[in-house]
């Protein structure tokens, strides 16, 4: 970005809800299957057959009202945007406009090791569109209607965000806190989870935002990143060379790493939004926002000061381990199977494990080795069985063939030497067979005194108690 | 306020309806006939009032979260114009 | 016993139920009816002989083992054809939908059905609801029983002829602007526009949800009741239905009793350029309901062109988006006069229709506060002139055709837009033998009080009584 220019970044992002039902109708919301199977006369909008909101969808926003601090709407309105478009044969979508279920709250995000909170504008209840199929259908696109009526959650933030870097880690936080919620699967490749981002330039001290351009359906985090920095690019050149940005809603193409615009400013202006006529004011009641208060999972940033607090752990292990509610979960089951120190656990769960399932693309519910194993092989780690260094053998045998660490440790003999008098006679043998190690040693080297050591542990397959080696060896060279 | 042709036919293109000149100027003096009334709405002061789709109040009943719906695909297509491999297929929309 | 077809609905509920006729008896005989009058007066988009034989056998053999399956047990009725039953063709007086099969069963048909009506066809309408004369050139107009030079009214034109010529007992209809009081009035029947949220809507085609009403036509006020009492009540399946408790209405139209209440004589608006044989009726309508010892007071109008410009705006903006898709795409197949209609819509912005929704519940307050504080009910006409001939009314989608309609309706539209419950009522007939009819207009979820005192004028009238000639 060029040093003159100021970047303003909003984001509106769509959450898919996570409910077995659509928001007006009892269709099924599963994905992936034949077209237009899962679309009824209500989510058709057949005239007559009318909708009835799903308790579901108005938990799930609930939900998000409480993890962001923002107002939960006593009475929120269900409008339809009217528009026209292939894939909302009904000529309109039921979406909520003037009071919206959720008003305001934040999202705190770390950029550069640096706290920053987002603030929302509002997050409302909607419906998703249908599906256009642009395979040559002899000159005509397909409509499948399977999405069409499932219920989303329109979240948008305020103009808070100054560049991609930021845009980014909202999301990424947003994303970890809906499903952290249990209210979207966050699956991107699916739809599930998307984000229309609202971009504007201005020259650096300038109160005035510039005119804005919005790119819609970024579903890929990287695509959100490469889409804002091209349209930044694009903005500053144009106003560079004595242009105007129009504004308009463009589509960020990622084969050509481009955006462009999508629709006419005449169309966009055509949406025309009224209080729909089928649908009463939504009243949430101070009690049903008590039940589902209770019913609330801790959140990750009370969570990470509790993992602080509660195992002594460092800053960054807490955030780390709180990126997920399954990562958490685990890390709190191993700890418990464990019943040692938890930094141990939390060095094992950031280092091998994360390491695995990042690499297996697996959740922590997922994970071969469950909090029950891990625990059990730290515990031979503690009591000197094994040594750290045998014990990631131990996982990685415990990851892929299963079991439990004691049996893996018998199984193959992995048990730690710590019988002093089998350790001497390897470090003798060591000793006799390196003693221009010996030698450097004496002279003032330390570094040979870790070749040393290296050796005695190679020479016991591991398996010597590395205290004692050091110890013996000392005692030995000193002597 | 009064309407003019151009309006009419702006108002039938934004909602993609075709309407002939002959229907448009025909539209346009009932549309003025009754557009005086409509003024009077203006005289109501309706600041800091809801909008209502129910004259009498009321509040949105939920539905519990329940899949009732079975594949309705072959009645709710038995109508569609065009159709192939399960979908209803349209005019293609470049963009 | 005399033609069975000319009991009340009371009355043939009754005769089922003590076994003095059996349902298939009545039922035959409504189907022989309404196959006789087709010629002449087109009440029926379909006659379903058959079906309703069926189920009017079904229903005395129940009777035969003691089983009574509500108080309409075996009672022939049929329904503007927009009510829909799942699986079968529902016109709504429309080619678009000529072929078009119902995917669910309207909500008030199950109520009928649980309470042991039988169904012998769907009746003819203004297409779509969408007009006040119940002509349709579609399926034909509809022609009044007392002279078919004339309109019936509309947009439930078939439920009110076929009610007043004896061919059914009951029939339903919906009511938007006056389309159940307007071809009640029309045709000398009686007919309730109910309170919004009294009466699910689910499984009916709209013509614009924010007005909407379903309620029964009849003969008699006591007969209006018992339609209500089996068809009020919130239901799940449509949001707009309120949790008000269901009063006994059939005891109130019993006790016909308005000694205590206080009938409003409206002054302004309902009393402007009424024709002078309609204002001589109204007159003597309140002069029967004093000297039934209701105390009869006048009571000034608020604004009420302000709640009919409110009731447009609502319209339009609900007609865009039921018939919105339609009009992109077989706007040819709509007549002249419904897609004349529609295209007048689409003058409504969203913000109009927002306003309309403001203003909505500000005129209601008022309106309350003004005129409810003064009386129960108000008394008013439904139509301002005698009943036109179809000749008169050539409103095929020319240029004066707003005009003419929205004059037709003017004196509907306003209770719609306010919610309010009103019972059209026969109070006499103009030169010609044309029936005329008033409404009685309560406040929200009144109906039981309006069947109090219908109830009490049929008792001290037979205006109710008279058989048109056809």
């Amino acid at each position: 970005m060029r040093a003159d220019w100021e970047v303003v970044i909003g984001l509106e992002t769509h959450a898919q809800l996570a409910t077995k039902s659509k928001i007006f109708s009892g269709s099924s919301t599963r994905f992936g299957a034949l077209p237009n199977v899962q679309a009824s006369a209500i989510d058709l909008a057949l005239p007559g057959v009318l909708p009835v909101l799903n308790a579901g969808a108005v938990e799930c926003a609930i939900k998000f009202g409480l993890a962001v601090g923002a107002k939960v709407a006593e009475r929120s309105i269900f409008a339809r945007k009217n528009y026209f478009y292939p894939d909302l044969p009904k000529g309109y979508q039921i979406s909520q406009y003037e009071i919206p279920v959720v008003q305001g709250g934040s999202v705190t995000i770390h950029v550069d090791g640096v706290d920053k909170t987002v603030q929302l504008t509002r997050a409302h209840l909607e419906e998703d569109a249908g599906k256009s199929l642009h395979e040559d259908y002899h000159g005509m696109s397909g409509i499948d209607l399977n999405r069409a009526g499932t219920p989303l959650l329109e979240i948008v933030t305020e103009p808070d965000m100054r560049s991609s870097a930021e845009a980014v880690a909202y999301a990424k936080a947003l994303h970890s806190l809906v499903v952290w919620l249990g209210i979207c699967d966050g699956n991107m490749q699916e739809g599930s989870f998307r984000c229309d981002a609202n971009v504007s330039v201005r020259p650096k001290g300038r109160k005035e935002f510039g005119t804005r351009c919005e790119i819609k359906n970024l579903n890929s985090f990287r695509f959100l990143e490469q889409a804002i920095e091209h349209e930044i690019t694009r903005q500053i050149d144009l106003i560079e060379d004595g242009g105007r940005v129009v504004q308009e809603t463009r589509l960020y193409d990622p084969d050509r790493n481009e955006t462009r615009s999508m629709r006419s400013k005449e169309d966009a202006m055509d949406y025309r939004y009224f209080p729909d006529p089928d649908l009463l004011p939504l009243e949430i009641t101070a009690d049903a926002v008590a039940r589902v208060r209770a019913g609330m999972p801790e959140l990750p940033q009370a969570m990470r000061a509790r993992f602080e607090a509660q195992y002594g752990l460092p800053a960054y292990d807490a955030a780390t381990l709180t990126a997920s509610r399954g990562l958490a979960g685990y890390f709190e089951a191993a700890v418990a199977a464990f019943g040692g120190d938890a930094k141990l656990v939390s060095n094992w769960v950031m280092g091998d494990l994360l390491g695995r399932l990042h690499e297996a693309d697996l959740g922590a519910d997922a994970a071969p080795v469950t909090p029950a194993m891990l625990g059990g092989l730290l515990k031979r780690i503690a009591d000197g069985t094994i040594s750290g260094k045998i014990a990631k053998e131990v996982f990685a045998t415990l990851w892929v063939e299963g079991g439990s660490a004691d049996t893996v440790i018998e199984a193959k003999g992995l048990r730690q030497i710590s019988d002093s008098g089998a350790i001497e006679k390897i470090v003798d043998e060591v000793l006799a067979a390196n003693p221009k190690s010996v030698e450097e040693f004496r002279a003032g080297k330390d570094k040979a005194f870790n070749a040393l050591v290296g050796q005695a542990m190679k020479a016991s397959r591991g398996k010597a108690n590395p205290t004692q080696v050091n110890e013996i060896l000392k005692r030995k060279l000193a002597g | 306020m009064a309407l003019t042709l151009d309006d009419v036919t702006r108002i039938a293109h934004l909602a993609r309806i075709e309407i002939s000149a002959a229907e448009a100027a025909g539209t346009l003096a009932q549309l003025n006939d009754i557009f005086g009334m409509i003024e009077r709405l203006s005289r109501v002061d309706t600041s800091g009032i809801e909008p209502m789709s129910h004259p009498l109040g009321g509040t949105q009943r939920l539905r519990e979260d329940r899949v009732t719906e079975t594949d309705m695909r072959e009645p709710n297509m038995r109508n569609a114009p065009e159709k192939q491999d399960g979908l209803f297929l349209v005019p293609r929309v470049i963009e | 016993m005399a033609d069975p077809l000319h009991m009340t609905l009371v009355e043939a509920a009754a005769a089922v139920r003590a076994r003095q006729v059996s349902s298939v008896e009545l039922t035959q005989a409504a189907i022989d009816r309404a196959q006789a009058l087709q010629p002449k007066v087109n009440a029926f988009v379909r006659i379903k002989a058959d079906e309703a034989m069926a189920a009017a056998r079904a229903c005395d053999a129940d009777l035969a083992r003691g089983v009574v399956r509500g108080p309409l047990h075996g009672v022939p009725m049929a329904h503007k054809d927009m009510f829909y039953r799942a699986g079968e063709v529902s016109t709504c007086g429309s080619k678009i939908r000529a072929d078009w099969k119902a995917p669910e069963t309207a909500a008030v048909l199950e109520r009928l059905d649980a309470a042991g009506a039988v169904q012998i066809g769907n009746l003819n309408m203004t297409e779509f609801a969408y007009g006040p004369t119940g002509q349709n050139a579609f399926l034909g107009d509809a022609r009044n029983p007392w002279n078919t030079d004339h309109i019936t009214g509309g947009s439930s034109s078939g439920s009110a002829v076929s009610v007043a010529s004896r061919t059914v007992f009951a029939a339903l209809g919906s009511d938007t602007a006056g389309s159940v009081r307007m071809p009640a009035a029309l045709c000398g029947v009686t007919g309730m526009k109910t309170t919004f949220g009294r009466v699910s809507r689910a499984g009916c085609m709209p013509l614009s949800q924010s007005l909407d009403t379903v309620g029964p036509l009849t003969r008699t006020v006591a007969d209006n009741a018992l339609m209500l009492s089996v068809l009020a009540g919130r239901d799940a399946r449509d949001a707009s239905t309120l949790d008000v408790p269901v009063p006994d209405y059939v005891s109130a139209a019993g006790s016909a009793d308005v000694r205590g209440l206080r009938l409003g004589v409206p002054r302004g608006f309902f009393d402007l350029q009424v024709d002078p044989e309609v204002a001589k009726l109204l007159a003597a309508a309140a002069a029967a309901f004093r000297g039934l010892g209701a105390e009869v007071v006048e009571v000034a109008m608020p604004d009420l062109d302000a709640i009919n410009a409110t009731g447009f705006l609502l319209t339009w903006g609900d007609v865009v988006g039921v018939h919105g898709a339609w009009m992109r795409e077989r706007a040819g197949d709509y007549t002249a006069q419904t897609r004349g209609r529609i295209e007048v819509t689409l003058a409504a912005g969203g913000a109009d229709y927002v306003d309309a929704q403001r203003s909505r519940a500000r005129l209601l307050r008022e309106f309350v506060a003004a005129v409810y504080s003064k009386c129960d009910a108000l008394i008013a006409p439904i139509l301002a002139f005698p009943v036109p001939r179809l000749s008169d009314v050539d409103v095929s989608g020319g240029p004066n055709m707003m005009r003419i309609l929205d004059e037709i309706t003017r004196l509907m539209r306003p209770i719609n837009v306010l919610g309010l419950p009103a019972l059209a009522l026969p109070c006499g007939f103009t030169p010609g033998n044309l029936p005329c009819g008033m409404q009685l207009i309560g406040r929200p979820f009144a109906e039981a009080d309006l069947y109090r005192m219908g109830a009490a004028y049929q008792g001290a009238t037979d205006w109710h009584t008279r058989v048109p000639p056809v």
